[in-house]
């Protein structure tokens, strides 16, 4: 089989490469190992939240200071913005709500009642502008009896520094208390299964009671496991505002962002192989010519380019053996250093190396092989080297604008090749 | 020092991070609550099974077999294979009248097609579907498949034009429900092989699969059944004969659930076990075969990814060839599980959960207004068509009807 781009890797990195080249009109698959780490998205990306130990507002002043080897840097400070645009009008067009803008952080809502400086956050969570002034003046947390995965006592201690006085309200439905027998099973996947048609009627009502006379009310986010509709249902049904907390994962909107950026993937005539494992690559000096996957083995993929596209560790798109780290898939170079000793921190807070260990590439995100870029081979995402998602919180910024920056390089190229042929 | 650097451990029961994204699609757990769940049931209960058999929970016996955790999986867990193989080691219960008659699709079959008119009626009759509810457990909302008064077996020795003429060969394994329910599928499966070249044998025996045995717990009798098949198969590809099956269930047992849960090895032949629609759009796709389609065929279809097949990865192999067809508008259809699972939705006590599963798939397949359903499984055709009232038909089915067989000849030099 032959496509224009094969993506390795169909997590948020490979589905926004997917959608922005299949949105150009090229024929482009997929191949995914299972479900993705955005399983565990916390509902907000950031593009840059910290730098040089302090918190920012303006993202973009900060980005031309990154150190050479930083993804955004490859990327280039003046190219962000329009890439950090054409994020948000893709987000929009699969049937995802978001708020926020590159050039000015917002602050989200953490479980444990801090803001968090941000570039995007699903519209059903709580942000703020300000954390100083965030014009909420009376609250309500409620919680499901039984969900164990969300804990209003954090939130509400937060929030307390925040001078924003809290009551708290446990509510239950019957749909709710039948989960409860599987109580283990408890989490914020089954809860969001549940809340649909007249069950969010019914919640609604619970809440209005619950709520007294708080301005606003915060709810772990449960609701919406395919689309934003049952949110937006909920909230009209709510008299005060009604905001979401991100819980334990499964995160409900990292289900909600994975299905329909999959699903525009697929209405833009994309291929996606879930449950796949690539076996192995045929290349021929530095070209990529064919790999050959573990359920479609004795067929060869074909493809003009090649994008990694498979994360970091959690993803087994780095992994690490005793004595070296590693590129399981095609053997690409990784830079980490061969002493042990120095890949982690001694203590849990501290920075650790290993954080920013990934793939090399050139300025343009080319794989390296034994020191040779690949002429066909892209890395994107949390798999790129020279980032610290968690310090920096830059995880979501560097995964879609690294995407999004190869798509478009693959476009021009593509164009470029057509009208040389046509010339 | 010494470390251990790979993962050791059977079903890579080891890699399990505890993520719970398996639970998340796991088709089960949302409709029924007292069943574990795939994390549960497979590598969490494992490690305690392991220390003591006495853990396992019989509440095993809610799961699908679907595989879905598996595909959803990314740490490549075998979970799926990790609740049956517990299933298979430690659920000591005799098995059933009821589940011993839904397992022996063969026995069932031969006595059935003998007589196929008399049981035809009377399995229509709502009195004997009463008495079947009540005195085995098979619930009355079903409807057993009519039974074909001539086998496909028997047809393809009497009746099928001479297969030696045609310059390649395959082997077709066509499974129980083509050789005593649906032996038309049999046939087209036949004439769509011809039109490009390729004579159609059986092989030298065939038995079931295996698959509702293995979900029933006749593992001994599965395993008599499977190394038979294996031996037959191995035959057929000594011979030069690939072994092409028309049932995504069917060819997922032979090559998967053989060597993972029944410890029949088919290394040598795995390969060359393979789909009908796999093969030829394999063909198709390098370029060796050619179908060439009717103007006048005009369809609007849906394919209904299989659970197996979902977890073969191939339902592009029966998309690709669906939409090669010019006549055709093909709608898609997000997967999911019909609800059935084999015997699984057949059984009284599994119903309501079958239909439960099955509720959202039903619903999306009468919203998009198509003319039929393609779908590689015929469990999944059997819950379709009664859930949904949509007729429910295998990819090679719906090539047949739409082939232009003379033309296809032509193009692939076969006349």
């Amino acid at each position: 089989m032959k496509y224009d781009t094969i993506i390795i890797g169909g997590g948020l990195s490979g589905l926004m490469a997917g959608v922005k080249l299949a949105r150009s009109g090229s024929k482009v698959a997929i191949i995914s190992s299972g479900q993705s780490a955005l399983h565990f998205y916390s509902g907000s990306f950031g593009l840059l939240g910290h730098a040089g130990g302090k918190e920012l507002l303006h993202p973009l002043e900060a980005i031309g200071s990154l150190p050479a080897g930083h993804p955004y840097s490859k990327i280039g400070a003046e190219s962000i913005p329009a890439l950090a645009d054409d994020a948000k009008r893709i987000f929009a067009d699969a049937g995802l709500t978001f708020i926020g803008d590159a050039s000015k952080n917002h602050f989200r809502l953490t479980p444990l009642g801090l803001c968090e400086p941000s570039w995007l956050t699903m519209d059903d969570y709580a942000t703020c502008e300000n954390p100083s002034e965030t014009g909420w003046r009376k609250a309500t947390i409620i919680n499901f009896k039984g969900f164990l995965d969300f804990l209003p006592g954090f939130l509400a201690d937060g929030l307390k520094k925040h001078d924003l006085p809290c009551n708290y309200a446990e509510i239950t439905l019957p749909a709710i208390e039948r989960l409860r027998r599987n109580s283990s099973e408890m989490r914020a996947a089954a809860i969001a299964k549940v809340l649909k048609g007249p069950v969010l009627e019914m919640l609604a009502a619970e809440i209005n009671r619950a709520a007294g006379d708080s301005d606003v009310v915060f709810m772990p986010a449960v609701v919406g496991i395919d689309s934003e509709q049952p949110v937006r249902e909920l909230r009209s049904m709510v008299i005060p505002k009604l905001l979401c907390v991100p819980v334990l994962p499964m995160s409900v909107c990292g289900m909600r962002s994975q299905i329909r950026l999959r699903r525009y993937f697929e209405q833009l005539g994309g291929t996606y192989f879930l449950g796949d494992n690539v076996t192995r690559g045929y290349m021929e000096g530095p070209v990529l010519k064919e790999i050959e996957t573990a359920n479609l083995s004795g067929m060869s993929l074909q493809a003009d380019n090649f994008i990694l596209a498979t994360g970091s560790f959690f993803s087994q798109g780095l992994a690490a053996e005793p004595d070296r780290i590693y590129e399981p898939v095609l053997g690409a170079d990784v830079e980490a250093p061969a002493d042990r000793s120095l890949w982690c921190g001694k203590s849990i807070f501290d920075n650790q190396p290993y954080m920013q260990f990934g793939v090399v590439t050139d300025r343009d995100f080319h794989v390296m092989f034994n020191g040779v870029p690949a002429g066909n081979v892209y890395a994107v995402g949390a798999i790129l080297g020279g980032s610290n998602p968690i310090r920096e919180g830059s995880g979501g910024g560097v995964a879609i604008l690294s995407a999004l920056q190869v798509a478009r390089n693959i476009i021009a190229a593509g164009r470029a090749d057509m009208s040389e042929a046509q010339a | 020092m010494e470390y251990q650097i790979k993962n050791i451990s059977p079903n890579n029961l080891e890699q399990c991070i505890k993520c719970t994204i398996c639970t998340v699609y796991c088709p089960v757990l949302a409709v029924n609550p007292d069943y574990p769940g795939p994390k549960q049931a497979g590598p969490d209960g494992e490690r305690y099974r392991l220390k003591n058999p006495e853990f396992y929970d019989a509440a095993l016996k809610y799961c699908l077999n679907c595989k879905r955790c598996e595909v959803a999986c990314p740490s490549n867990v075998k979970i799926g294979d990790i609740i049956q193989t517990a299933r298979i080691r430690y659920d000591k219960r005799p098995v059933s009248l009821r589940d011993r008659m839904l397992a022996s699709t063969d026995f069932m079959g031969k006595m059935a097609t003998s007589m196929s008119f008399i049981v035809n009626t009377a399995l229509r009759m709502p009195l004997t579907k009463s008495v079947m509810d009540l005195t085995l457990g098979i619930d009355h909302h079903r409807s057993f498949p009519a039974y074909s008064s001539e086998t496909f077996e028997s047809w393809m020795r009497r009746k099928a034009p001479d297969q030696s003429r045609f310059p390649r060969r395959l082997s077709y394994f066509h499974g129980c429900f083509v050789n005593y329910n649906n032996p038309a599928l049999g046939r087209d499966f036949v004439k769509l092989m011809n039109a490009i070249g390729y004579g159609v044998s059986l092989l030298e025996k065939e038995r079931c699969c295996g698959v509702a045995k293995i979900a029933n717990k006749m593992v001994d009798e599965a395993r008599r059944d499977a190394r038979l098949n294996i031996g037959s198969i191995r035959k057929a590809v000594s011979q030069g004969r690939p072994v092409i099956a028309t049932s995504s269930t069917c060819v997922f047992t032979i090559r998967d659930e053989y060597p993972h849960l029944l410890d029949v090895d088919n290394a040598d032949v795995r390969d060359s076990i393979q789909l009908a629609t796999a093969f030829i759009n394999r063909l198709v796709d390098e370029g060796r075969v050619k179908l060439v389609f009717r103007k006048d065929y005009r369809r609007r279809i849906t394919y209904h990814t299989p659970c197996h097949m979902q977890k073969l990865g191939w339902s592009i192999h029966s998309v690709s060839l669906l939409r090669s067809i010019p006549g055709i508008t093909l709608v898609p259809l997000e997967s999911s599980c019909c609800g059935i699972a084999g015997t699984y939705g057949f059984k009284k006590e599994n119903y309501a959960y079958s239909q439960a599963i099955g509720r959202e798939l039903f619903d999306r397949i009468i919203e998009a207004g198509v003319d039929l359903v393609a779908t590689d499984c015929e469990t999944c055709k059997m819950q379709i068509e009664m859930s949904t009232g949509v007729k429910v038909e295998n990819p090679v089915t719906i090539l047949a009807e739409a082939l232009d067989v003379e033309a296809t000849m032509k193009a692939n030099g076969v006349i």
